[in-house]
């Protein structure tokens, strides 16, 4: 393991990050916008995997966090689904520029 | 090269190679289908880094729950055959900016860092460990987060039954 360095793995998950910000920003469909999120919270997960394992592996503080974080990304996926759901119902499109007024 | 490192540099092509066909894909299942590959591996990279559990959590969770509920959710809103259009030429240079801008930032501040490995002996995470770090209350323990992550689900699944059921008319 110890031939790799962490910068790698660092650079890495660093160009996930902004290829999960880019795509935020390119995508106009909800549930595109919904695995960009999906690919930054990877991203931060293997950042705090890894920090954990090269400079303080006599700790799991990241190891908890980024099953925290796991949690709660199951957590806000099953929202938001439920409420892009809704949305179709409503609106018969998930596409953020045709959804801009609230129902009530 | 050793082993390890052509695993890294394999896994790290497959993550970067379907990040970008996850945002670039024409198709948006394919585009649900690439994001699977990228958790698969990201799950990957948890393996070489010794954190089992964690890579089985990556994978039962990530890659077998919330991308299945992605690709239900594309079934029911979208018809397979539909093809995305053609982003907007400013909305791409915009985001392509930001990204090279902040991910050369990112490296070039990671690149000029040292970093300071502990000299402490390393601990393995087995389950024994894991289990019993979730679940106690001294110093190492982490009851409190783990009994909030227990509500938020109960609280997140209901939210998501109420949302997204059929509204019954009175």
């Amino acid at each position: 393991m110890h031939e790799i360095p962490l910068q790698y793995i660092l650079i890495v998950s660093t160009l996930m990050f902004f290829i999960g910000v880019w795509g935020f920003i390119v995508r106009k469909n909800l549930i595109t916008i919904l695995m960009a999120i999906e690919l930054i919270l990877n991203s931060v997960n293997i950042n705090f995997l890894a920090i954990n394992r090269f400079l303080y592996p006599h700790h799991l503080e990241g190891h908890f966090f980024g099953l925290f974080v796991v949690a709660i990304a199951a957590a806000e996926a099953s929202v938001a689904i439920a409420i892009i759901i809704n949305i179709y119902r409503r609106f018969t499109t998930i596409n953020v520029e045709n959804v801009s007024e609230m129902k009530h | 090269m050793t082993t390890n490192l052509t695993m890294f540099w394999l896994l790290s092509g497959v993550i970067l190679v379907f990040s970008l066909l996850t945002i670039f894909s024409k198709r948006i299942l394919r585009a649900a289908v690439s994001l699977l590959f990228v958790l698969v591996a990201t799950a990957g990279f948890y393996f070489m880094l010794g954190y089992e559990f964690m890579a089985g959590v990556q994978v039962t969770l990530y890659a077998g729950g919330i991308v299945v509920l992605i690709i239900f959710s594309i079934l029911l809103t979208s018809h397979v055959t539909h093809k995305f259009d053609k982003p907007l030429l400013a909305n791409l240079l915009l985001g392509g900016g930001i990204a090279v801008l902040g991910s050369a930032t990112a490296i070039y501040t990671i690149l000029n860092h040292t970093f300071v490995p502990s000299t402490e002996p390393a601990i393995t995470p087995d389950m024994h460990t894991i289990g019993h770090a979730l679940l106690s209350v001294d110093r190492n323990g982490y009851v409190l987060p783990f009994e909030v992550i227990s509500v938020l689900l109960l609280a997140a699944m209901i939210a998501g039954i109420i949302i997204a059921r059929k509204e019954t008319k009175q």
